[in-house]
């Protein structure tokens, strides 16, 4: 996806394609779907006919052929304007379609009769495999669906979808165990059951996704554009009424109406809401487009919009908060033990461990005290792996035993065999516990030695990262499996909101259900099957692309990057998009006041020359203000195009600022800049009709 | 400097006098116990009983719609009846003939939407029958209803997850017995104290103080020598043949307190004089005027504060009211201005003076009382038309160009700084839809108020809430323009004539029933063209309302944060007053630009 990167509007071959889209969107099929882009559009079917007409001789005697044909023009280059900006914003989406298709070959895939026998299968074309058939995949090829590994693990490159080149492990049982068709097993052998049939797959939904294809207009822009067509219908009615009031008003002077159509045609085009309808649909395109460059997929332009909306973050601890492992920040003895008898027995017992908390505490071990490796082989060592059931890992060796795990686990293995778990060890491990520690107890032959201080890493920034977000109105809940002690002292340091200790499924989703109950929206990230139900529960559902096919189709957004913290930048994105919407809104409409003053007084100046005072700008005459008012509206379109794509900057203050902020800029901006952008028009409009 | 101290007394008694009324007025439409139900209470109860309603049922807002519009053609058609067929009823001394069919349509949608426009003058169209129960009750049920819709779509934002909005009758019979009622007894009482007739009599005869002469065409002579004695009549010494003395004068008399009162409290402004609050009668002195005026705008501002207190957050009412008071103080400050300030062409080149002080009030007054000056005009007329009452005490017709602009511009607005009673304000909840959904958006949400999201079916219910009234206007009029009958109604021409035909169209399509002076609406057009557009200018914003407050309450409730648009800070209320005026301006601008503005050139002499 990286070659997505490169700004679109720099793309030279994009640019051409954007361009002949613009001109093959002229349909009137595809004009039809924006109410306020049509009307200029029939404004220019219009306005041409009306000139091929004058060339006839038939003309309401004000507005001359070339000045008709000059409006027909600029409203005929608005029109393209407006279809440019939406090519272009689906150009980046096109491109990157175009590189999945090409990664979407279909392969033959080994069918299997028998999920448990691989030496038994058939051959046949990829697209042929049905929802709950077993196919064996093997090295170098490429996988033909999506679906669940039933058996057999694999390295996987999965480059195709993710970018990432470096491989994952693919296997049966777990949450590691979901596929997608046309990634590429690298080394080893898989047994896949097809879940997703051709056409139904991941990869499918992708490229209609990226695409914009099936692209359906999400509620809000809906809202906004009912907004854009009311105030287009007002303007029709206002200019359809001022040509009634200029005629009422000339014929109580007794002169001939003043006023021609193409004037009125003209007037009704600055008016309307033009520049937002023309980009209404680029920034849709181009908030999706953000989020696919961020490597998440939405799988609806509504879950973008909730993005913006959400108040409530559920982070996970590991890897949004700490960083993804603990390290042994100390070793605290009993009485009765040297800290370095302790070091030296937790560094014998961890020297097999191979986890990051494992390696952390041998190389405590040798900074402290300068214990080293050891032979190995001639002490006869057995290692006791990790497991959940015993919740402990150690060593056995010649003369006795090391066991170090959670202080539960250890204290029944000590009292078991009639060991004495002291007082003193308990108020050890509750007092690492207090400080965000991990307690680890360590014992030596059923007696307690002492107990190691795993620290939690709190990654850079992050506290600052949510004194943003708590400015901006959003809460962040820390969810974590730790206890509820160790929770609260690494919340207090991560600086979030709130946090939910000893997290299951279960009190995850009853959290969801309070905070929405409250009226929150919240998002959540998930990858495991047993995260499905939260995920389907949150309001945004962040599915880790890593995860399994339960969690990735509760959720209503993919994360390609499998990235704890992306969260975060979907809601900015979210935001991002609905800021854009509202301030193009308001620069628009604040640019109506300008185009009157631009206008009315030409229209006007021969049927009442008082109102020649309205025309502040000093404007040279009725025809260049007429024209300069169109030509700045329609070039207008294509300066706010890379805004359009961009979105507006993005800050994390409170939305009172925000909307201070954004209304200087936007609404008195809109009100400002096309007094002088008409204007400067103006000077170089007026000398050129001068010249016919 | 005087005049700005009686202007802000104006407003300083009118809030303090809202406030505790908006309190009563939410605990009555909450349904809570207030002093008054000890006597009303077993009234009400009797008159569900009577009526046979269901005051327990709780209505969705199609239901409540259904309800809402039948009451109003039932009243229509009952209305329009007894204006035709006046002549046939009782209480008729002077024996009145019925209204056409046209104008009974035009009166009886006029009083239905609690617009009051009088295509007709009261003392010789209207029997005292179908003034007391033809129009008084329209003028206090027509009321009733604005202020029940209202309370329809506050529920709409308190309800969480509900399918109902209240009851329609319930709410009708509560706004009507509890407030208009109560209220406009008082009020009546102390306008009759202070000269204002009170009469089922019909009119009396009484001696003039010297006689006068017309002629022939019933002109009156000037400066004629009148020989009663002999009965001729001689001026500059010739004998006018055919000349009439006249020795008395006819007195109409109508039971007129009890209508003035409903008149000014429930924004209705229908006068029973022709010449309205205007006329000796209807409004004899500078008390019976200040009561009348705050009248005007006493349940409208007293609203905003019920509205506050009904959706449990009182600062959000406080921000409309506050937006609602900085545009009707910047409308009368442009309206005082203009009219003490006169124009160059009243002033006949130093003959008279319209500079204040010494003694001279000064100003523009043309059209304006004597016994009431220019404050208390353009205060009056800023207050009827940023209420949609429409009762006049000057005649905005002569008004300058910009002051009699202003007046036409808060109609144009759609009667949503104050405006009708419930209506102005469930008006001005559209445009609080409009200027969240805008800013909302602006801070990276998609909008919503009071916790309710607004998606496209609010939103589109609320454009129709807000540009009913331009819609209204521009097609009216736009359409009537180019009829040539209408020239022959105005008065006079050039944009002055469009001004008095863009005044009929804005007063009707904002509700409002003021009139610009001079224009002869009685023609079958405009009574006609005039009624459609008040059917549509009050049920369309009536029924999207209530479709809104459907759609809200049937909505979750949002949590509010820091995130959160505030609708209750002063940059809220910046925003909704600019959202207001962009669209108002937006509409109207070439409008008023042909009519006042134009005209306003010409007075400052360079057009």
């Amino acid at each position: 996806m990286s070659e997505n990167r490169k700004s679109a509007m720099t793309d030279r071959s994009m640019v051409s394609r954007a361009v002949k889209d613009a001109f093959l969107k002229l349909d009137p099929r595809e004009q039809v779907k924006n109410p306020v882009m049509f009307l200029v559009y029939l404004s220019a079917v219009l306005t041409t006919i009306l000139f091929v007409l004058s060339l006839a001789g038939v003309s309401d005697g004000v507005a001359s052929s070339g000045f008709i044909l000059s409006i027909a023009v600029i409203l005929w280059l608005t029109s393209l304007f407006s279809n440019f900006a939406e090519a272009i914003a689906e150009g980046r989406g096109k491109a990157q379609a175009d590189s999945l298709r090409a990664s979407k070959r279909d392969v033959t895939a080994h069918k299997l009769e028998d999920a448990a026998d691989r030496a038994r299968f058939t051959d046949i074309s990829g697209a042929l495999l049905k929802k709950g058939d077993y196919f064996l995949v093997r090295t170098g090829e490429q996988i033909a669906a999506d679906g669940e590994v039933v058996d057999g693990a694999a390295s996987v490159d999965e480059s195709a979808i993710t970018g990432e080149s470096a491989p994952v492990i693919r296997e049966a049982g777990g949450d590691r165990s979901a596929v997608t068709g046309g990634t590429t097993v690298l080394s080893d052998w898989l047994v896949v059951r097809v879940t997703q049939e051709a056409g139904q797959s991941f990869m499918d939904k992708m490229i209609a996704m990226v695409e914009g294809a099936n692209r359906k207009k999400t509620p809000n822009e809906i809202a906004l554009q009912i907004l854009l067509v009311a105030l287009s219908l007002i303007f029709v009615l206002v200019t359809a009424s001022l040509f009634s009031y200029s005629q009422f008003s000339a014929d109580q002077a007794g002169i001939v109406n003043p006023t021609s159509v193409v004037w009125l045609v003209a007037l009704l085009i600055c008016l309307a809401p033009t520049t937002i309808g023309a980009l209404l649909s680029a920034i849709g395109i181009a908030g999706m487009s953000r989020l696919n460059q961020a490597n998440v997929l939405a799988m609806s332009g509504r879950a973008i919009e909730a993005a913006g909306d959400v108040d409530v973050l559920l982070l996970d601890k590991t890897g949004t908060i700490t960083l993804g492992n603990r390290q042994a920040a100390a070793f605290l003895p009993v009485a009765g033990c040297s800290e370095k008898e302790l070091a030296d027995a937790a560094q014998l017992s961890s020297l097999a461990d191979e986890t990051p908390e494992g390696r952390s505490i041998v190389v405590l071990a040798k900074e402290n005290f300068g214990i080293r490796g050891r032979e190995l082989a001639d002490q006869n060592l057995q290692f006791i792996p990790f497991t959940a059931q015993t919740r402990m890992s150690g060593v056995d060796y010649a003369g006795g035993e090391i066991r170090k795990g959670a202080a539960e686990a250890v204290r029944s293995y000590v009292e078991n065999s009639g060991g004495k778990y002291s007082a003193a060890c308990a108020q050890l491990v509750d007092q690492v516990s207090r400080q965000g520690g991990t307690p680890l107890v360590v014992a030596k032959n059923h007696k307690v030695l002492g107990v190691i201080y795993l620290k939690d890493i709190i990654k850079d920034g992050v506290k600052e990262k949510f004194a943003d977000l708590r400015k901006m109105g959003i809460k962040t809940i820390m969810i974590t499996g730790d206890n509820p002690v160790t929770a609260a002292a690494i919340a207090a340091e991560a600086g979030v909101d709130d946090f939910l200790a000893e997290a299951t499924p279960e009190t995850k989703l009853e959290t969801i259900r309070s905070y929405q109950a409250q009226g929150h929206l919240v998002a959540m990230t998930g990858d495991g099957t047993n995260d499905a139900p939260a995920l389907a529960q949150a309001d945004v559902a962040v599915a880790m692309n890593s995860g399994t096919q339960a969690a990735k189709e509760a959720g209503n957004m993919v994360d390609l990057d499998s990235s704890p913290t992306k969260l975060i930048d979907i809601v900015r994105i979210g935001k991002q998009l609905l800021m854009t919407r509202g301030s193009l809104t308001t620069f628009s409409i604040a640019n109506d006041i300008a185009k009157y003053f631009a206008i009315i007084p030409a229209i006007f100046m021969s049927l009442y020359p008082g109102l020649g005072v309205l025309n502040i700008m000093g404007l040279q005459s009725p025809s260049s203000a007429i024209l300069s008012a169109l030509i700045y509206n329609a070039l207008i379109i294509v300066a706010l195009i890379p805004l359009a794509l961009k979105g507006v900057k993005y800050q994390e203050v409170p939305a009172a600022k925000l909307l201070k902020h954004n209304l200087l800029v936007y609404g008195l901006g809109g009100i400002i800049v096309p007094f002088i952008a008409i204007k400067g028009i103006d000077l170089i409009v007026a000398p050129i009709l001068g010249a016919f | 400097m005087n005049s700005v101290l009686q202007y802000a007394l104006y407003l300083i008694i009118l809030v303090v006098l809202s406030i505790p009324l908006g309190r009563y007025i939410s605990k009555v439409m909450d349904g809570e116990r207030v002093f008054l139900s000890a006597v009303l209470a077993p009234c009400e109860r009797g008159l569900y009983r009577l009526l046979r309603v269901d005051s327990k049922e709780n209505m969705g807002w199609k239901t409540y719609a259904g309800c809402a519009l039948a009451f109003s053609a039932v009243s229509l058609a009952v209305l329009m009846l007894i204006l035709r067929f006046q002549n046939l009823l009782p209480w008729n001394p002077e024996g009145v003939g019925g209204m056409s069919w046209p104008l009974a349509f035009n009166t009886a949608v006029s009083f239905i939407t609690n617009t009051n426009w009088q295509a007709y003058s009261g003392e010789v169209a209207l029997s005292n029958f179908s003034q007391a129960l033809g129009l008084t009750v329209q003028n206090f049920v027509s009321a009733g209803v604005g202020i029940a819709v209202l309370f329809a779509i506050v529920r709409g934002f308190i309800r969480v997850s509900a399918n109902g909005i209240g009851n329609f009758w319930s709410d009708l019979t509560r706004a009507v017995l509890y407030i208009l009622l109560p209220v406009c007894l008082v009020m009546s009482v102390v306008l009759v104290g202070l000269g204002v007739p009170q009469s089922l009599g019909g009119s009396t005869t009484v001696d003039l103080l010297e006689p006068i002469a017309v002629d022939a065409d019933g002109s009156v002579l000037v400066n004629a020598e009148i020989d009663t004695a002999h009965g001729t009549v001689t001026v500059d010494g010739q004998t006018v043949n055919g000349a009439q003395i006249v020795t008395q004068q006819q007195v109409p008399l109508f039971p007129q307190a009890s209508q003035v009162a409903p008149k000014q409290v429930g924004t209705n402004g229908g006068g029973v004089l022709g010449n309205n609050s205007a006329h000796p009668f209807e409004n004899p002195n500078p008390a019976s005027n200040m009561i009348q005026m705050l009248s005007i705008l006493l349940i409208p501002v007293a609203l905003c504060f019920s509205f506050g207190r009904s959706i449990k957050d009182k600062k959000q009412g406080i921000a409309i009211f506050l937006a609602m008071l900085v545009l009707l103080v910047a409308a009368l400050g442009v309206i005082a201005y203009s009219e003490q300030a006169a124009t160059p062409q009243l002033a006949q080149d130093g003959a008279v003076n319209i500079i204040a002080g010494n003694g001279n009030i000064g100003g523009n007054m043309e059209g304006k009382e004597t016994r009431f000056g220019i404050a208390s005009s353009s205060a009056w007329a800023a207050f009827t038309t940023a209420a949609s009452n429409g009762s006049v005490n000057s005649m905005h017709d002569s008004y300058t160009p910009i002051g009699g602009m202003m007046p036409m511009l808060l109609m144009q607005l759609g009667e949503v700084i104050f405006g009708g009673v419930g209506c102005g304000l469930y008006g001005m909840l559209g445009f609080v839809l409009l200027t969240v959904f805008i800013a909302g958006l602006m801070v990276g949400r998609t909008p919503e108020y009071l916790g309710k999201k607004i998606g496209p079916k609010e939103m589109r219910m609320a454009v129709l809430v807000c540009l009913a009234t331009p819609i209204a206007i521009l097609l009216g009029s736009g359409i009537a323009a180019l009829v040539p009958a209408t020239a022959d109604s105005l008065n006079n021409g050039g944009a002055h004539g469009l001004s008095e035909l863009l005044y009929a169209y804005s007063s009707c399509g904002g509700n409002n029933g003021s009139a610009f002076a001079g224009f002869n609406a009685n023609t079958p057009f405009l009574n006609i063209s005039l009624g459609l557009i008040m059917l549509f200018a009050r049920f369309v914003p009536m029924t999207t309302t209530l479709c809104i407050a459907g759609s809200m309450a049937q909505k979750k409730k949002v949590a509010s944060g820091a995130g959160t648009l505030s609708t209750c800070n002063a940059m809220f209320v910046f925003l909704l007053i600019l959202i207001v005026l962009i669209i108002g301006a937006l509409s109207f601008f070439p409008a008023l630009s042909l009519g006042p503005i134009a005209e306003f050139t010409q007075m400052i002499g360079i057009g």
